[in-house]
């Protein structure tokens, strides 16, 4: 099924004419409103009335999230804050959060896209939607509700966490669809399992997963568990939230791109030279529709690559690749964005330690857990383990407090985190994903 | 000096750790009086006496442990029934508690020694003292 047959499979030229109209009113907008894009546009002596063609996006500046991060909280908006009727945001690089806001009509547009993508992943009216996705200032929870209640779908806001009541949920109000990140999928899927709730008593036809990198082998897995077809969605709240690409059911072979709302383009992410289709690279995003928070060949970090070949869905929009890696050294942690620096700035604030530390990343019974070693220094040593193990909570505490992810905190002798050439070694992923 | 130094090492839970301290203080000719580990499942904390606090302490320094050094009280207690359960009743009326305690290896004369770390010494001292106990100081432990 499709859900918005004009748009999503619009020939190949009628979208082009489209992108470029939205994509000057875009430049147009944040041209005259957002002074940070004014001053990048004339440090680059561009004006919107530059760009004639789509080809001549590539002489627009980047826009990276430390540019949002330097913009705290509204400075990035482009509308009055009174037209704003939604703020989300997720975690930056130092504590910052990166905000992003939204006008009515851009959440009618999110509500859309993400109708959409659950159409797409197989979703339609009269389904019962489980979204297991965190509901709150992340994107993720009320992305895929508005996206349901578009659909005219049945949603159960169930949120994450509360495993247990979510099983009972599962086999008792029979939903028909499962949205959450592919990680926490597992873990319900082996908690019904242990409640002696198996894939018969249950009624899941799709499972539609994001927010967190996933491999074909966690696929499968999820499928074979929860007897379901898993679905992978793409999206980031910089640049909407989920519902920016999508699986189609009928291929399961890339996830398509809203080109009609967003332009895509992969580049080299140590030259930032644009790549060509099929070549694996950094992924940005032109938004071209979004009235709030416009970006504008907004880097993404994650790395993929696109293939323009037409589907068997019928869809015309362009595929990306499923994500393979991160060009900056962010961890999705349980769909949380963990930069390492943002745990090196909570250890800076207490006094006791060095900011020597190391991340240590597994999956235990499919959960992501997170162990942060850090070296004990002389001052913050104690000859009593009470006063050690004091130490050990307060960071696990403060990096919950930041980050919103808990840490086992383990304090080890100094100068044992692995160096390499003089350089810590930050970060030790052992996911197999 | 009516109190005593000991210091303290962070130890991780690796299997050899403890020898590598042993072997230090050996190069160093520290000799060591008295010891105790305490220990979580990941890290455990070593505490020391030795006869050379700061030879032993800068020879694990140099050797990259992370040391401390904390003042203890080495307490004369009656060796006969009853003579340690005297000396922690008489703390307890007086609500000072201990932090931590451990037994030294030699006795003096017809005492044993422990080793005690109270929430306040000297406080512990005095009460001690007054009441007819002995202290042993820093320079007659080391020299036991």
């Amino acid at each position: 099924m499709i859900y918005d047959i004009e748009y999503e499979t619009m020939p190949r030229e009628a979208l082009e004419a489209i992108q470029i109209r939205r994509l000057q009113t875009t430049l147009q907008r944040v041209y005259t409103s957002v002074p940070f894009y004014r001053n990048k546009f004339q440090e680059a002596n561009i004006t919107p009335s530059d760009i004639k063609t789509l080809a001549d996006l590539q002489r627009l500046p980047f826009t990276t999230k430390q540019d949002l991060r330097d913009n705290y909280p509204f400075n990035m908006f482009a509308v009055p804050m009174d037209t704003v009727v939604r703020i989300h945001a997720s975690s930056g690089t130092t504590g910052k959060p990166t905000v992003v806001g939204y006008t009515a009509r851009d959440v009618a547009t999110w509500s859309t896209l993400m109708a959409r993508a659950l159409t797409a992943g197989g979703a339609g009216r009269g389904d019962i939607v489980h979204n297991a996705y965190g509901y709150g200032i992340f994107t993720g929870g009320l992305g895929v509700h508005y996206g349901a209640e578009r659909l005219g779908a049945s949603v159960i806001p169930v949120s994450g966490g509360n495993t247990k009541r979510q099983v009972v949920i599962m086999r008792d109000f029979k939903p028909t669809i499962i949205t959450s990140t592919p990680s926490y999928a597992l873990h319900l899927a082996e908690a019904a399992e242990e409640m002696g709730v198996g894939p018969e008593s249950l009624s899941f036809k799709f499972g539609i997963f994001g927010a967190e990198p996933w491999s074909e082998q966690m696929r499968r897995e999820i499928e074979r568990k929860l007897d379901i077809k898993a679905m992978d969605i793409y999206g980031l709240s910089e640049v909407m939230g989920p519902g920016v690409a999508i699986e189609c059911h009928e291929a399961r072979n890339g996830l398509h791109i809203f080109e009609d709302h967003f332009i895509p383009e992969i580049v080299d992410p140590n030259t930032l030279e644009p790549l060509p289709y099929g070549e694996t690279g950094e992924l940005v995003f032109t938004s071209l529709t979004k009235e709030a928070f416009p970006v504008i060949r907004y880097r993404t970090r994650d790395i993929t690559c696109l293939n323009p070949e037409p589907c068997i869905c019928g869809r015309s929009h362009i595929r990306m690749h499923r994500v393979t890696g991160r060009s900056d050294d962010m961890l999705i942690i349980r769909g949380v964005n963990v930069f390492p620096s943002q745990i090196e700035s909570v250890l800076m604030e207490i006094e006791e330690v060095e900011p020597h530390y190391q991340l240590v990343v597994d999956r235990h019974d499919n959960l992501d857990v997170l162990s942060v070693k850090v070296e004990v220094s002389e001052r913050g040593f104690s000859d009593e383990v009470r006063g050690l193990q004091k130490l050990e909570r307060r960071i696990s505490k403060n990096i919950k407090e930041l980050l919103g992810v808990s840490a086992e905190v383990k304090l080890v002798e100094p100068k044992t985190i692995q160096r390499s050439e003089g350089k810590a070694v930050r970060v030790v992923d052992n996911r197999q994903i | 000096m009516q109190q005593v130094e000991q210091i303290s090492v962070f130890l991780e839970n690796k299997s050899g750790r403890l020898s590598e301290v042993t072997a230090i203080l050996s190069e160093a000719k520290v000799n060591i009086r008295a010891l105790a580990l305490a220990d979580t499942s990941d890290f455990g904390v070593l505490r020391l006496i030795v006869d050379d606090t700061e030879k032993a302490r800068k020879a694990l320094k140099n050797n990259g442990f992370t040391v401390g050094k904390t003042n203890v009280v080495a307490v004369a207690v009656a060796d006969r029934p009853g003579g340690l359960h005297e000396i922690l009743m008489l703390l307890h009326s007086a609500k000072i508690n201990v932090e931590y305690m451990y037994a030294f290896v030699r006795s003096s004369g017809d005492s044993a020694v422990m080793i005690f770390r109270f929430e306040k010494n000297q406080e512990a001292i005095e009460l001690i003292q007054a009441n007819g106990i002995r202290i042993i100081d820093g320079d007659q432990l080391y020299a036991l």
